[in-house]
């Protein structure tokens, strides 16, 4: 995912022109990128919208010759009650992690961070950083540990007098939700302190000796000017929530039950664990669809940098 | 003499606050790691936090079987043809975006962008009927080329960004001598985008390396799954026994791009911090 901070566009001229072979020298470096891409990322999606109106499955009848079984799949969808709360759940995971956890905990930080001691910003930053660069796997078993019956997040709640608990049973959307913001807030962290640096201390100070408090500074000067940072940063981390597939299968595999099973995972149990490849063919899409939809807004946010 | 500004004492007392706020944060986000570390110096480890009698790094010695090390090995393979095919296929495409004005490289572009937000996990299911037709499952140049082509869009995003920043003049000259675009690239732009090219690489094979869905479901043979997979394997049939050689492993399969992330940090400072910005 881009973060803001975009160099300015240079004013590029053209080279000599000559015509048929200009055409052919814009064109030919960009085929074996666009090649690859047609065959690994567009053709599957097409794949996709068409495996979605079959009965296609990984054993049986539906492996050998699948038959087109128009809107059944999404029939099946919308009257599936595993398939609504699937969606909740998705819902409340990315709003809680992403819009609120990673996005209010990153500018948080950051302004924390602002104008603090070099050291210090290196140390708490390389912490949190930290936490970002390890990857998801290994995040989820620390995750499973610290969270489980005996694990560290207990001890240290009944070393101050309360009561532990089996989080990853009684509540495992919390758990995941609580991980993937350990997990994600250095991004929005990285791009507001950048964003905050591009702030003026004039204006800080201007509004300071007019007598605005420090959460008035903060709400009609700061937020106004790192606007642009922010609706980029909430474009971009709710597509990465969106898609968090490893985190949660590691530390719940989606239950106990179904109640951690976010649209991922559903995908894959319906898919892979059931084979049943139309079906999840269908919530692919879905999946594609919300995705597309945000991907658009980030689009209109960028308009102007491309 | 400076004069006290009336507003010290409550600023300095906003500083003790931020600082012991700091303080918390930063020892939130540690907590976590406490069990992975312990328990990887243990010789009984649980999923309790507890320093372990006498520490050891006989885990660390133990996990280092010739099955564990293969899977490293799978994992640098898939991570390097990845990131280096990424840069062979990314670095020509990025060049006519970069220079042939906009009303060319804006649809392009536009694209590219929209295509970085898509969810791949969501691609998993139609790839796997795609490999399962073309008969390319458990192959891994294929499984290269698709963990290449999730990265792609990104990846050309990005160059294309640091090409903008190399000034034109300079392969203006190349032009009038003959060389062409290619020639120009080779010679002239690739060589001033060294830091730009490294943060491409470094994220390409940062994202590889972390990636467990692509290869769990793309690959089969254990003999060809990556760290990612192994360790997820390993912990799923050793289970509780074996907590400190779990941790042991996790550790060292993270420290490749722990390492990689730290150095391209050093050395490249905020190119890679805002540019790189990018989480797998």
């Amino acid at each position: 995912m881009v973060a803001v901070g975009l160099p300015e566009r240079t004013v590029t001229r053209r080279p000599p022109a000559r015509r048929g072979r200009r055409a052919a020298g814009r064109v030919l470096p960009l085929v074996p990128a666009f090649g690859l891409l047609a065959l690994f990322f567009v053709g599957p999606i097409l794949w996709c919208v068409y495996a979605s109106f079959t009965d296609i499955s990984l054993t049986g009848a539906g492996a050998s010759s699948p038959h087109l079984v128009g809107l059944r799949n999404y029939r099946q969808m919308f009257s599936d009650p595993a398939f609504a709360k699937s969606l909740w759940l998705t819902v409340v995971f990315v709003i809680g992690s992403a819009v609120i956890g990673q996005n209010v905990g990153g500018l948080a930080l950051a302004l924390l961070m602002n104008g603090r001691h070099r050291i210090v910003r290196a140390v708490v930053g390389g912490i949190v950083v930290g936490a970002w660069v390890l990857p998801e796997l290994v995040a989820g078993f620390m995750w499973y540990a610290f969270l489980s019956d005996h694990g560290t997040f207990n001890a240290i709640l009944r070393a101050v007098g309360l009561h532990g608990g089996s989080w990853l049973y009684s509540s495992p959307l919390a758990a995941v939700t609580i991980a993937n913001v350990w997990r994600g807030t250095a991004f929005s962290m990285l791009v507001y302190s950048a964003a905050l640096s591009n702030v003026p201390d004039e204006l800080l100070e201007a509004a300071s000796v007019d007598g605005a408090s420090g959460w008035a500074r903060l709400r009609h000067v700061t937020l106004p000017l790192i606007r642009r940072a922010m609706l980029t940063n909430l474009m971009t981390i709710t597509l990465q929530t969106l898609a968090v597939f490893t985190l949660i299968f590691v530390m719940t595999g989606g239950g106990p039950g179904t109640k951690s099973q976010t649209l991922p995972i559903f995908m894959y149990q319906e898919a892979f664990k059931f084979y049943h490849l139309g079906y999840g063919a269908a919530l692919a899409i879905v999946l594609l669809a919300v995705g597309a939809v945000f991907s658009l807004v980030y689009l209109r946010a960028m308009r102007k940098e491309v | 003499m400076a004069l006290a500004s009336p507003t010290a004492p409550r600023r300095r007392t906003a500083a003790v606050a931020a600082y012991a706020e700091l303080a918390i944060v930063a020892l939130a986000f540690l907590a976590p790691f406490g069990w992975l570390f312990l328990a990887s110096l243990s010789t009984s480890p649980t999923l309790d936090t507890s320093i372990p009698d006498e520490p050891t790094l006989r885990n660390f010695a133990d996990v280092l079987t010739g099955d564990n090390l293969h899977s490293l090995a799978n994992s640098l393979v898939l991570s390097l043809g990845s990131a280096l095919l990424t840069l062979l296929l990314a670095a020509p495409a990025a060049y006519p975006l970069s220079r042939y004005g906009r009303r060319f490289g804006r649809p392009i572009l536009l694209g590219l962008l929209f295509a970085t937000g898509l969810p791949v996990t969501a691609i998993m299911v139609p790839v796997y009927g795609l490999f399962v037709q073309l008969d390319l499952l458990d192959s891994v140049p294929a499984t290269v080329l698709f963990l290449t082509a999730t990265g792609l869009p990104m990846a050309i995003w990005m160059m294309k960004n640091f090409m903008d920043e190399v000034p034109i003049s300079l392969e203006e000259a190349a032009w009038v001598d003959g060389a062409n675009g290619l020639r120009a690239l080779v010679r002239i732009v690739l060589p001033l985008m060294v830091p730009g090219t490294t943060v491409v690489f470094t994220f390409t094979f940062a994202l590889t390396w972390g990636n467990f869905f692509v290869p769990f479901i793309l690959l089969i043979d254990p003999g060809k799954q990556p760290a990612s997979v192994a360790i997820y394997q390993y912990f799923g049939i050793n289970g509780m026994a074996s907590y400190g050689l779990l941790a042991a492993f996790s550790i060292l399969y993270s420290l490749p791009v722990v390492l990689l992330y730290a150095v391209a940090q050093r050395t490249l400072g905020n190119a890679f911090a805002m540019q790189g910005a990018v989480k797998g």
